[in-house]
């Protein structure tokens, strides 16, 4: 076991994906010589060279367009995008290209490219530096979207998402980059949790408190809270975004009875509705009581003065957790 | 056609040679039977869309010279990223034809396998392919190969485009073996040039730091040549070239337009004169490099293949139903999964189920 940050851990992974495979590459605005804004991508450049690590133009559907050229031409780009709200200029060649080459070519186009998105909020940015656009990705057919949420997860989970011949949009809880944590560095990826599975972080009875990416952490930290109140929170970490394990989700609230669903992202038309709505039609007759959703306001994201109101902490969740009990 | 213009055949079927562009030995007869094949096989789309088995068709009328001329100056190898309207690029790549109708028919999204023949998937959202064709390059490039290029179709709407500015920046400063092939037809549906740029959109080239040309779109010999050339700098490391193919679309931008609207007849009928088949055969009359017998056997081959490929249109069966789900993700994916199985039950649940769910594909025509 090694302590690592979240962000080194991305880094060793990528590092890995690197050195296993050489066809896989590194793009994005300033990833190479700076390595990257955040440092996930530092010293790579150096190691595997300009041609491996490359640093582009500033815009982004030319990264994304680009990349799926080299991927049509046999490479597997991981594409960095510095920030979350600078991913829409991409958009189209992500949502009209990037998610529909396989199915548009009857199978005959693969294109295993990651989109690396740092997101959320929590760091007193300004604007569009904390967004949370999961959910656009996550109603594309053709795309893989998962978010990591510790160190040890973002060491497997980058290098799992770049073997994946799908394309994987990649999400990084930006706030909890600095989060240290061990990792097995030196067990086989095989061993690995699969990219599409959910993961039990904490297990508990009463209640299920599902989330993913930088609020896992305040889950758990809901759950201990909760202990106080004789209550026994089972904290699940989704990571899986598209598709949803539903089937690790519905066996947890099958037994629990309730569940809460907590993101960043706003409430409305967000991952807590889909998850909310499947955990309804699943487990109708184990419910105690409605799934509850917490999470972003229906507003823009915020200036940083006010963030701290915007993002759902450790007292607004526990606060959803205590409305299931209310039933 | 300004004095720039790069023509090597007149409208009267006159050849001109050009210092900088020699024609070499170059098969005149081949090319005019591509273009009226390919001619006669749009034509027959047409009609197949007007009696309702095609649900659109874009037709290419009045392009052929800028498609074959271009297409022919392509090396077996070299990797083509057309747009939609490309049906004589995809005929010199030896693509049926019938590929293209699948994709209007509503059969499927395309599905041929672009790798076989080198000319990737119809892409319908003006411009993305540039930044496709200009990343497949930096691949050639990365790969070491130095015996292969790209194309990139598009026409002069898509250089309104951000996405083609960008391939422009990127195979710019990368240096790719790409040519950025833009055919000027004159109109982005009802939009004139004008609309898109004060400058000929061959002059912006320069702005981003390589060769820009225009040619006549409607010369099949000066497209080829030029495009040869192109291609041959850009595979020996020279970069990128932006060819303006200057012709005009005779057609409709597709069989739902109906451009009486924003255009005059006698516009129409002053470019019917540099027609780019008329010209190629006059040329081959005059030099007696053809006689009627020729001619009489390329018609009757293109209607043999217009029927053939109308024969094979009316043979497409619907996909069967579950094809849908099919080719979304290389692997299991456990919502799309459920999906299609409780739709396949669902459909099991009518009289005919056989029918519905397993008999799609023979018998749903």
């Amino acid at each position: 076991m090694t302590t690592l940050t979240l962000s080194r851990a991305l880094n060793e992974g990528l590092r890995r994906s690197l050195e296993s495979d050489p066809k896989v590459m590194i793009m994005g605005e300033d990833v190479g010589k700076l390595g990257g804004v955040f440092r996930v991508t530092d010293g790579l450049q150096k190691d595997f060279g300009e041609h491996r690590v490359v640093d582009t133009p500033l815009a982004e559907a030319g990264i994304v367009g680009t990349a799926i050229g080299l991927a049509l031409r046999g490479y597997r780009p991981v594409c960095e995008i510095q920030f979350d709200g600078f991913v829409f200029p991409a958009t189209d060649q992500i949502v009209s290209q990037l998610a529909k080459m396989r199915y548009r070519s009857q199978g005959e186009l693969a294109l295993p490219i990651v989109i690396r998105i740092p997101f959320g909020g929590g760091i007193g940015a300004v604007e569009h530096h904390s967004e949370s656009p999961e959910a656009y990705f996550a109603h594309t057919a053709g795309l893989r979207v998962v978010a990591c949420a510790d160190p040890a997860d973002a060491f497997a989970m980058i290098q799992l998402a770049i073997a994946a011949d799908d394309p994987v949009i990649f999400f990084e809880p930006k706030r909890r980059y600095w989060d240290k944590g061990d990792v097995d560095t030196s067990a086989p990826l095989s061993s690995a949790l699969p990219l599409d599975q959910a993961k039990i972080v904490l297990p508990g009875d009463d209640v299920t408190l599902l989330s993913y990416g930088p609020l896992v952490r305040t889950c758990v930290e809901v759950a201990i809270a909760a202990r106080e109140d004789g209550r026994s929170v089972e904290v699940i970490d989704v990571r899986s975004l598209s598709p949803l394990d539903m089937a690790t989700i519905t066996a947890s609230v099958t037994r629990t009875g309730r569940c809460a669903v907590a993101h960043e992202a706003p409430v409305y038309a967000g991952l807590g509705a889909e998850i909310a709505a499947r955990v309804t039609e699943q487990c109708f007759y184990h419910l105690e009581a409605p799934v509850v959703r917490v999470g972003g306001f229906a507003t823009p994201y915020p200036a940083a003065r006010s963030e701290d109101h915007y993002l759902p902490d450790l007292d607004r969740i526990l606060h959803a957790v205590d409305r299931t009990f209310a039933f | 056609m300004t004095a720039k213009t790069i023509q090597l055949l007149t409208p009267e079927g006159e050849r001109i040679d050009h210092p900088e562009y020699p024609l070499g030995d170059v098969d005149i007869k081949g090319m005019y039977r591509d273009m009226v094949l390919v001619r006669r096989i749009d034509n027959e789309a047409v009609a197949l869309q007007r009696q309702g088995e095609l649900g659109l068709w874009p037709p290419s009328l009045g392009q052929e010279a800028a498609q074959i001329g271009s297409g022919r100056a392509l090396s077996p190898k070299d990797m083509a990223f057309p747009s939609y309207r490309e049906h004589g690029v995809a005929w010199c790549r030896g693509l049926d034809p019938l590929y293209l109708l699948k994709l209007y028919r509503g059969v499927n999204h395309g599905g041929w396998n672009p790798e076989e023949h080198k000319f990737h998937l119809y892409t319908i959202v003006i411009g993305d392919q540039t930044l496709h064709a200009t990343g497949y390059a930096m691949g050639i490039k990365s790969d070491g190969i130095e015996d292969e290029a790209v194309i990139a179709y598009f026409g002069d709407g898509a250089t309104s485009q951000g996405v083609v500015s960008e391939a422009f920046s990127w195979a710019s400063v990368f240096n790719t073996p790409v040519v950025f092939f833009c055919q000027n037809n004159q109109f982005a549906i009802s939009a004139p040039a004008e609309r898109q740029s004060r400058v000929p959109i061959y002059q912006r080239a320069s702005g981003f730091g390589f060769p820009g040309i225009r040619v006549d779109g409607n010369d099949v010999l000066a497209c080829y040549a030029v495009t040869k050339q192109a291609l041959r700098a850009a595979r020996e490391g020279q970069g990128p070239t932006l060819i303006e193919a200057f012709t005009y679309r005779m057609g409709a931008h597709t069989t739902t337009d109906d451009p009486t609207r924003y255009r005059l007849a006698s516009e129409v009928e002053a470019w019917r004169l540099r027609d780019p088949i008329d010209r190629v055969r006059a040329y081959l009359t005059r030099t007696g490099e053809a006689d009627s017998s020729f001619f009489e056997q390329v018609d009757a081959e293109a209607d043999a293949e217009a029927a053939r490929v109308r024969a094979g249109c009316l043979a497409l069966p619907d996909p069967p139903p579950l094809a849908l789900f099919d080719h979304v993700y290389a692997g299991p994916h456990s919502i799309l999964d459920a999906e299609r199985a409780d739709y396949a039950a669902y459909l099991e649940g009518f009289e005919d189920a056989g029918v519905a769910v397993g008999g799609g594909a023979e018998e749903g025509r």
